[in-house]
């Protein structure tokens, strides 16, 4: 009240510094600064979704049984993406047999057996730089190693080891989290009762890790699937309206459809590209959704 | 006994997985070696790094990645510019100021970001943003540096949030209860306290989140315009190192100058990431200490 009324009275400079005042309160400058804050998260968030909007509103019209199901036709401006589809499928399929093994074996390794020695930090250091060797460098390097020199071609195999390599990291950080969130005691008791070390991690580390070791491989098969720089000199091919017999076969998939069709081909009906990007957004976006439920589950367990 | 071979067997299958992720790395450096230097023995090296024209199908065919480099520049910077700012405060917003419930869905929201495809974000890139670029700004085309920036922007976000929100989550409770003791608002608490503990972490964050933008593909090549020329503006249609191989490695002929001159950009975009991995993994274990 008393403020009101200084104002009236006090000449102009008072009432600069007085509202200055006020608005450098510090709990509106919060107000404001929240805001703020809250700003920048929704237009993060936003975009996210009006993306999915737009794919699902504009792809939906095209989604058919023919277009699932039929080979593509006319210049892939019409028909099908049924080759693409299979094709992914295939190559993720092999991508995870490579993938599992190593990357679950390498977390128990970090995990259970290395010590504090130069060669684990070495070896998580590596772990790390996989991460984030770019995409197409793996691809320069599957060209170099698996098609070239091994003598694969574009196959199937070369695309899958490729791809296998590069969502290592993934799984062994996702893997090494889980093992580690298994109790110590959990092991020791296992220990005591006289089970040798690779029995415990058998019959009693691994089952309590699997909800998240399983997070990991989903997020895997999630990031192969949608990776289209590393499959562009290893496996994919531009138009092949057959399925593939063997691992030594070059396939169509669905990532580098998306690219060919949205980029290549000239005066294509858009429904046509939209309905490609759903089918693959749809793929990627219900594994992903997947792991995430898998892992909000077993967090609450623990 | 023969229980003891087998799990003798396994221990040493687990060594080996144990460290195959260094095998890779090496892997992956000495093929790029392998391929990238050819290119030496007939092209100067110092023309490859310092020249400014890319011709590489031109007689003679010439193998200046300046310009190329300042494409990957002009990009990322852009990029880093709109996602640095915007991830630090969603970080911010997440772990500091959400509701539990309201967190869990940005983070899903977020999470889901990274996982779109980057060939899906070129692709929406170019039937939204490219067409809007090009009629607010009057330009002749919208594939342009800005355009790129922008799309490759969403990709590094989730990074820098991921990132960022684990900086906050590990300072520990005392400094915030202690500044909130003495009177502090919660808002100052997170300005004057806050984020200076999770100074190294937004480092980090920021890194790992330019590596991610330097190392992006696909949508760079759909949405950036191609062209191999010096660029003077946000306005300018750019090419990046990556986008360059990916676009023409396809052409090649197996072992000529050009086949070889692209596995020499992969030797300069692995030893760029390299560092920038090796800097944010500094930044991180700063942060432990």
């Amino acid at each position: 009240m008393n403020e009101t009324l200084d104002t009236s009275t006090t000449p102009p400079a008072a009432v600069k510094e007085t509202l200055l005042k006020q608005i450098l309160n510090p709990r509106i400058v919060q107000k404001g600064a929240f805001f703020l804050l809250l700003l920048a998260t929704l237009l993060v968030i936003v975009p996210v979704g009006m993306i999915v909007v737009i794919i699902v509103a504009k792809g939906a019209p095209a989604i058919s049984w023919e277009f699932l199901s039929a080979m593509p036709s006319r210049g892939m401006r019409a028909g099908g993406i049924f080759p693409a589809i299979i094709g992914s499928i295939y190559l993720v399929g092999a991508t995870i047999v490579f993938a599992i093994p190593v990357g679950v074996f390498s977390a128990i390794y970090l995990v259970e057996y290395a010590g504090n020695t130069l060669l684990t930090r070495m070896v998580k250091l590596a772990i790390i730089n996989l991460a984030g060797v770019p995409s197409i460098v793996y691809g320069l390097f599957g060209l170099g190693l698996f098609v070239i020199f091994l003598g694969f071609g574009p196959s199937i195999l070369a695309g899958a080891l490729t791809l296998a390599i590069m969502i290592l990291p993934i799984i062994i950080t996702t893997s090494k989290e889980a093992l580690d969130a298994v109790p110590k005691s959990f092991r020791e008791a296992s220990l005591a009762l006289g089970a040798s070390k690779w029995q415990t991690i058998r019959h009693v580390v691994l089952p309590n890790a699997l909800p998240g070791i399983l997070t990991g491989i989903i997020l895997g098969i999630s990031r192969a699937a949608g990776e289209t720089a590393p499959i562009l000199f290893t496996v994919a091919a531009f138009y092949l309206p057959r399925l593939p017999t063997s691992v030594f076969d070059q396939v169509m998939v669905l990532p580098y459809h998306l690219f060919v069709v949205s980029t290549q081909i000239p005066n294509i009906e858009q429904s046509y590209t939209y309905g490609t990007a759903l089918v693959l957004v749809g793929m990627v976006l219900v594994t992903n959704l997947a792991a995430i439920l898998l892992r909000s589950k077993y967090r609450k367990k623990l | 006994m023969r229980k003891k071979i087998t799990e003798f067997i396994i221990e040493k299958i687990i060594i080996l997985c144990g460290v195959i992720s260094i095998v890779f790395v090496a892997l992956i450096f000495f093929f790029l070696l392998k391929e990238g230097l050819s290119l030496f023995t007939t092209y100067p090296a110092g023309k490859f790094i310092l020249g400014s024209h890319w011709y590489p199908v031109s007689e003679p065919p010439k193998f200046g990645i300046i310009s190329l480099i300042a494409g990957s520049l002009w990009v990322t910077l852009g990029a880093i510019i709109i996602s640095v700012p915007i991830g630090i405060a969603s970080a911010i917003y997440i772990s500091e100021i959400a509701p539990r419930k309201v967190r869990d869905i940005l983070k899903s929201g977020i999470e889901m970001l990274a996982a779109i495809p980057s060939v899906v974000i070129g692709f929406v890139g170019i039937t939204t943003l490219v067409p809007l670029v090009k009629n607010v700004f009057g330009l002749p085309t919208g594939l342009t540096a800005l355009s790129g920036s922008v799309m490759l922007a969403f990709m590094a976000v989730p990074t820098i949030v991921s990132i960022a929100e684990d900086a906050f989550y590990s300072i520990p409770k005392r400094y915030k209860e202690a500044a909130l003791a003495l009177g502090a608002t919660h808002w100052q608490t997170i300005w004057r306290v806050l984020i200076r503990a999770a100074f190294p972490g937004i480092v980090a964050a920021s890194m790992l989140g330019i590596g991610r933008v330097i190392g992006e593909t696909m949508a760079v090549m759909m949405i950036t315009g191609n062209m191999a020329r010096i660029p003077h503006s946000f306005f300018d249609p750019v090419r990046t190192l990556t986008a360059t191989i990916a676009a023409e490695m396809g052409e090649t002929v197996r072992g000529s100058d050009h086949y070889f001159a692209l596995f020499a950009i992969g030797i300069v975009l692995f030893i760029i990431t390299f560092l920038i991995n090796l800097i944010a993994d500094i930044y991180i274990n700063k942060e432990l200490k």
